[in-house]
């Protein structure tokens, strides 16, 4: 994690320039990924929400630090395991339960679920539950932006998974030959589902984008200054006109693929898993950096936790209190 | 559901100008990019090159090599650009060489353009047009003479277009490019040079409406793409023994103009549908079927599907030969339904 030092060292002078409010936000961000999840959890659990749920938990920094440098037209593409991007670039967390419990008031009418968040209001083309299915819209979004002389980037978030898709390889080509201003957020939560990523990752990750000509840099994902200070960096770098930039996050996926992911001791440990909640988790980590550097009181956060639990709380009874949608909606929207 | 519109248009012109399919498919790809500047057109050589099939020639010249653009050999991956550039303010027209490359896109296609508006509860829309090409006998071996709409054509979300002549192909492909939704416009590359006349003055074809390529009364013969020329020339044959074919082209497998297949075939008895897709779990099944449950009672005979036989095309001559529909084919087998063996 050599990497990482100067790009740490880079984030406390870009940080000094960051209101306490600002930083703030996105602690009050994070905490609302974190448990906004585990009510995704909680109703999984107690076969309240249908389909299926792939939690974030533990990589809510990439999100948040990510979002924060964009401007709310930028545009997003996420993935399956998606709650978080949507949150972070500013999805409202009832009309988000809502979809992912099937109900009309969700962002999709219910059409969508867990895997298909999509707000235009927000820049969301939609997570996709395709591994890797999104990186030729985000690149298209980019060439759009670009075309249109709008001054707007596209990220898309992709977990190390979708390194082993071809699709990447081409639109990455696409981006750097037309020098689009496109941001490839690789999570490298370190398991492709069941799988450690390292069994089937050949060479070195930021290799790939370089072999293209892209810039690339390795950020600490546990990190959320670090992330955004990196962030900030290419975006601002792709708004100018000098395209594309790929941020290779490394990150930890506390629970399984999927919420009905439990008995994961086949495929990692129990102890790996809690020296990354105990050591390196990513609220806490910001939590003991905003008070150490005086940004706010340990009361102040724990204030913090409980408005957001409220308005999370309130989320989940605005959606189990919406109605389904009609049946009769079922043929509307395939066609525009 | 004839076109009104369409024959009015043809019928002022004095001596109707004549173009090849080709130049048809040019024309209005030019006429939609000078009328909206999202247009644009991107694929392998689409540029100076103007295709391997030279149908675009001199569109980069008019609009420049911005607006025309090569694309690396990457069908996925300049799709899902296309994709994206749709969901976002743009009408881009990509370019599939063959159409047998469509498999590399599928994904982009059947999981991304076709369930983008869907799944995003109407909010997101892919304005895409597809240009692909279908159709063998060009000796061009299994790998670039296949005919895939079938595939497309069973994705909710997509719409697919087969023009048959350069006035339909002009006038659906105008339609296709202001449609909000993504289409896959299929061209014979073996009727580029085919010639027909079309107006010099604006007109589209609405996408789902079918065109009585030729009226009769013994026999409907549903034809689509490639099969509308084979079928007239079965239809000339069968006039010679008193038979009158009635030939109906859908133009469009998605939207499906049921009502004038079903309306034809109850006015005949008897129909046949040709494609030069596969017929087995293709469209000739599809409109058959369609047929069978929409003019049961009206049928004299089982409704019977010529389509491309169940194999890769082959290579050598001879071979490839025996694996497309023919005017012969056509004509045996109507001349069978209509009693006459």
């Amino acid at each position: 994690m050599t990497n990482n030092k100067s790009v740490v060292e880079t984030e406390k002078s870009t940080a000094q320039g960051i209101s306490s409010d600002k930083y703030l936000e996105m602690y009050r961000k994070m905490v609302a990924i974190r448990l906004f999840e585990e009510n995704v959890n909680d109703l999984y659990t107690r076969a309240i929400m249908p389909g299926l749920a792939h939690l974030y938990i533990g990589e809510e920094a990439i999100a948040v630090g990510v979002c924060s440098a964009l401007r709310s037209d930028d545009y997003i593409t996420s993935t399956h395991r998606g709650h978080g991007h949507c949150l972070a670039k500013g999805a409202s967390p009832d009309r988000m339960f809502a979809e992912l419990l099937g109900k009309e008031a969700g962002y999709c009418r219910g059409k969508g679920g867990s895997m298909h968040i999509a707000d235009p209001a927000t820049g969301n083309l939609g997570a996709n539950a395709i591994v890797g299915g999104s990186t030729g819209i985000a690149a298209g979004a980019a060439f759009s932006a670009k075309r249109l002389g709008n001054g707007r980037v596209a990220v898309c978030f992709f977990g190390e998974g979708a390194l082993g898709q071809g699709l990447l390889y081409e639109s990455m080509n696409l981006a750097q030959l037309w020098k689009l201003p496109v941001i490839y957020v690789c999570e490298n939560n370190t398991y492709n589902e069941y799988t450690h990523y390292s069994e089937t990752t050949a060479g070195e990750v930021l290799d790939r984008p370089k072999a293209f000509g892209i810039y690339a840099e390795k950020v600490d994902g546990q990190d959320v200054l670090a992330v955004y200070a990196a962030a900030k960096k290419v975006v601002e770098r792709a708004r100018g006109g000098n395209g594309p930039a790929f941020l290779l996050c490394d990150t930890y996926r506390y629970r399984g693929h999927h919420v009905g992911d439990v008995s994961r001791e086949y495929y990692r440990s129990k102890q790996e898993e809690q020296k990354w909640i105990s050591e390196r988790d990513p609220v806490k980590l910001f939590g003991d950096w905003l008070i150490a550097e005086k940004h706010a009181t340990a009361d102040h956060l724990q204030e913090i936790g409980t408005e957001v639990k409220a308005m999370i709380d309130a989320a989940v009874q605005f959606a189990l209190s919406a109605p389904y949608p009609d049946p009769g909606e079922v043929q509307q929207d395939v066609y525009a | 559901m004839s076109t009104p519109e369409v024959k009015t248009v043809t019928q002022s012109t004095a001596a109707p100008r004549e173009l090849t399919m080709g130049d048809a498919i040019k024309e209005a790809l030019a006429e939609e990019m000078r009328r909206d500047s999202t247009v644009l057109i991107m694929g392998e050589d689409v540029a100076e090159a103007g295709t391997v099939f030279k149908v675009l020639s001199g569109l980069s010249a008019e609009f420049g090599t911005d607006r025309v653009i090569d694309t690396p050999i990457s069908e996925a991956g300049f799709t899902g650009l296309a994709v994206g550039a749709a969901m976002t303010g743009l009408r881009p027209v990509v370019d599939i060489m063959f159409g047998d490359f469509i498999a590399l896109v599928m994904d982009q296609m059947a999981n991304q353009a076709a369930k983008v508006h869907y799944m995003s509860g109407g909010k997101w829309k892919v304005p895409l047009v597809m240009r692909t090409t279908l159709g063998a006998t060009r000796r061009s071996a299994a790998q670039h003479s296949q005919s895939l709409h079938a595939w497309f054509s069973h994705v909710p979300g997509l719409k697919v277009v087969l023009p048959s002549t350069p006035y339909d192909a002009k006038g659906l492909l105008k339609s296709a490019i202001r449609d909000d939704n993504p289409v896959i416009f299929f061209e014979d590359k073996m009727m580029y040079r085919l010639k027909g006349p079309v107006p010099s003055e604006e007109y589209t074809i609405p996408l789902g409406v079918a065109d009585v390529k030729r009226s009769g009364d013994d026999i409907t013969l549903v034809a689509t793409s490639s099969m509308v020329q084979v079928a007239l020339g079965a239809a000339k044959m069968l006039e010679q023994e008193g038979i009158s074919a009635e030939v109906i082209d859908p133009r469009t497998t998605w939207p499906l103009d049921e009502e004038t297949l079903i309306e034809s075939v109850k006015k005949t008895s008897r129909a046949i549908v040709i494609d030069e897709g596969y017929a087995r779990y293709g469209v000739t099944a599809e409109i058959a079927s369609v047929i069978a449950e929409g003019a049961f009672h009206y049928l004299d005979k089982p409704v019977k599907r010529i389509g491309a036989m169940h194999v890769p095309i082959p290579f050598s001559p001879p071979l490839e030969d025996v694996t497309v529909p023919t005017e012969q084919m056509v004509y045996d087998t109507a001349r069978s339904m209509c009693g006459k063996s």
